[in-house]
């Protein structure tokens, strides 16, 4: 008889400790270096709500790693949002368990991305190996600080905005853009797993001569370190990364947060979340506050995975499946 | 009731029952997980993507890595846990704290902290990779602290980095590195396991092998490490075990260069990120039933010595 109640009074105290759900709150599930954006974005938005609406809301945000957060999402972790940094990180959540309706891309302007940023370099102080473009960086006796394509979105972008210029370059030859990507990735001492890694290898470590990352994130990195050390280079040509947001079907009917939902993602478009979103260095939709931010985001031409490399879908799987470009090119380095 | 009786410690059917079901639910059913969720793939598949070249030069780097880490913590643990067992020394508690330091560290602190004490930059980087200009380095100052000539001393250094130039030794992202990071998270163990078996060891037996005329090597031998080696034993499993599945610090340091310094775990992640569940379940599959292997072979081992010292070695 006592051991049924030590083992009653166990299981109760395993179920006391579930965590109880707040009265209006939405959790934004979002990829890592989104933190700063959002921390700015909740309060703006939790202070409009309460004027329109007179309730209070709370918002809770979940980082990490971009994919690494759709498969929490897709495992069960309830978002009423995600934000995420490419495409594919929410069709995962069509696929699996129908969370978000397939039609997602149609439900907010922009194909549902309030912003994009761009693929730029980040060089030392004076820029001592004359990195000016893309073709530099494959020159010997250059070294190239890259996230980890395999593990990190950041490091996708890098590669395919690598591989697409060189097709353009190349009028369309895919065999002499895997050399050059190749030759590039030849060069790369330091696969970081993700974008934040390989900005503390590059910063701290003083490893490499060019660190090639998001517009955002160098940015960050002069705010943070002071223009001293580092310059951007902008590339010719580079590749768009624009990070979409979707409403997480299943979860908001659970919760009943639809609307409110909504409201926080069509917040990111509104011109108050665009001025926010320009001011974290992300390249704003809203063409006032492009106007107004102007000389953060200089004018430089850009491709897409959509409009140039055939879509995630194609990508994913002739580069970066195992076996893929990808692989061939690093295991014959 | 009768049979009950039979044990003569109370709680026998309580605990063993929380014992089953406690290892089933912790342990048993996720393992079982991995291997119901990797026969989804046909054998072949299976083989394709475990046989992959790149996989296997991860499991070279993860298990000899991992192996050799925790053979050189058994010998350096034996040395801690036999000077904190034998001797007392100033500072001794505090020594004794430290050593359990790796246990409480999170990983990805411990990475990155040995990666910016490793790398060309950091404190010890900086020597290891350019040992001849530190040393040329320390020369010259010295020289001009003797009132040596400017010349001299710039000499000095010259001359020392160029000597020296080939006896560079990178550690931060090389293998070297994630040698490193495993000695460091495995350390505890080994002394931990040690420690207590040297505390309860009677002086008197080493006493009694010398005044038989043993010499310190036989000694060593002969009387102390029979008795030392299950422990030991254990002290190296534990340690082989944190090792190979080790993630977190060793991805700062590692590098992470395909066919050189990719661990398996980074390999798992890497199906994870690209959602495939399959591939990452097999990976770890053949990861567990390696080092389900390697431990079942240390346990056989270790009762084996134990069974010899029983009968009187």
């Amino acid at each position: 008889m006592r051991a049924l109640s030590f083992s009653v009074s166990l299981s109760l105290l395993v179920f006391l400790a579930l965590p109880v759900r707040a009265e209006l709150s939405l959790l934004n599930v979002s990829y890592d270096v989104s933190r700063e954006l959002y921390k700015d974005i909740n309060p703006a938005f939790a202070a409009e709500w309460q004027a329109r609406k007179q309730e209070r809301i709370e918002i809770n945000q979940s980082h990490g790693g971009s994919s690494k957060q759709a498969l929490s999402v897709a495992a069960g972790l309830e978002a009423d949002v995600v934000t995420m940094n490419q495409s594919p990180d929410i069709d995962v959540l069509v696929e699996r368990g129908a969370l978000v309706a397939a039609d997602w891309k149609r439900r907010f302007p922009h194909e549902s991305a309030p912003y994009t940023t761009v693929s730029v370099f980040l060089v030392r102080k004076g820029n001592p190996k004359g990195i000016k473009d893309w073709v530099d960086l494959a020159q010997p006796g250059v070294s190239v600080i890259v996230p980890n394509p395999k593990t990190s979105g950041n490091g996708r972008y890098t590669y395919l905005a690598a591989w697409g210029q060189a097709l353009q370059k190349n009028g369309g030859n895919a065999a002499e853009a895997q050399k050059f990507v190749a030759a590039l990735f030849k060069n790369v001492p330091v696969l970081d797993g993700g974008g934040r890694g390989a900005t503390t290898t590059f910063t701290q470590r003083d490893i490499g001569d060019v660190l090639v990352t998001f517009e955002n994130e160098a940015a960050l990195i002069a705010d943070e370190l002071g223009d001293e050390r580092f310059e951007v280079v902008y590339p010719a040509l580079t590749i768009e990364a624009a990070a979409p947001v979707a409403v997480v079907d299943k979860v908001v009917d659970k919760h009943g947060t639809r609307e409110a939902a909504t409201a926080y993602l069509d917040f990111l478009f509104s011109p108050a979340g665009q001025r926010i979103i320009a001011q974290h260095h992300f390249r704003p939709r809203d063409p006032a506050a492009q106007k107004q931010y102007a000389a953060r985001f200089p004018a430089v031409r850009t491709f897409t995975v959509e409009n140039t490399l055939g879509g995630w879908a194609a990508v994913q799987k002739t580069h970066f499946a195992d076996g893929g470009i990808y692989d061939q090119i690093v295991e014959h380095r | 009731m009768a049979q009950r009786r039979k044990n003569v410690l109370p709680g026998f059917s309580l605990t063993l029952g929380y014992t089953l079901l406690y290892l089933s639910l912790i342990v048993l059913i996720p393992l079982t997980a991995i291997f119901v969720k990797s026969a989804e793939l046909s054998p072949a598949e299976f083989w394709r993507i475990v046989s992959a070249p790149r996989v296997v030069a991860s499991y070279k780097v993860s298990f000899g890595l991992s192996l050799a880490a925790a053979g050189i913590n058994s010998v350096f643990g034996l040395m801690l846990a036999w000077s904190l067992a034998r001797y007392s020394f100033p500072g001794k508690k505090l020594v004794d704290a430290l050593v359990d330091l790796p246990f409480a560290l999170p990983t990805a602190v411990a990475g990155i902290a040995l990666t910016a004490l490793y790398a060309g930059n950091g404190w010890l980087g900086k020597f290891l990779e350019t040992p001849g200009h530190s040393i040329g380095f320390v020369l010259a100052a010295l020289w001009r602290h003797l009132g040596g000539t400017e010349e001299t001393a710039a000499y000095l250094s010259d001359s020392c980095a160029e000597a020296l130039a080939g006896f560079g030794v990178k550690v931060a992202y090389t293998p070297l590195g994630i040698l490193v990071a495993l000695i460091f998270i495995g350390l505890p163990f080994v002394v931990r396991t040690v420690q207590p078996i040297l505390e309860d060891l009677d002086m008197e037996l080493e006493e009694a092998a010398a005044s038989l005329g043993a010499r310190r090597w036989q000694t060593f031998r002969h009387v102390l490490l029979p008795i030392l080696l299950p422990a030991l034993l254990t002290g190296f499993a534990l340690a082989f075990a944190r090792a190979v599945g080790e993630y977190g610090s060793v991805i700062f340091i590692a590098g992470n260069i395909p066919l050189v310094s990719e661990i398996t775990p980074l390999m798992i992640i890497t199906k994870l990120e690209q959602y495939d569940y399959a591939g990452a379940t097999a990976v770890a599959a053949v990861m567990l039933l390696l080092s389900f292997v390697l431990l079942l072979l240390v346990n056989i081992l270790q009762t084996w010595s134990s069974r010899r010292m029983r009968r009187g070695y």
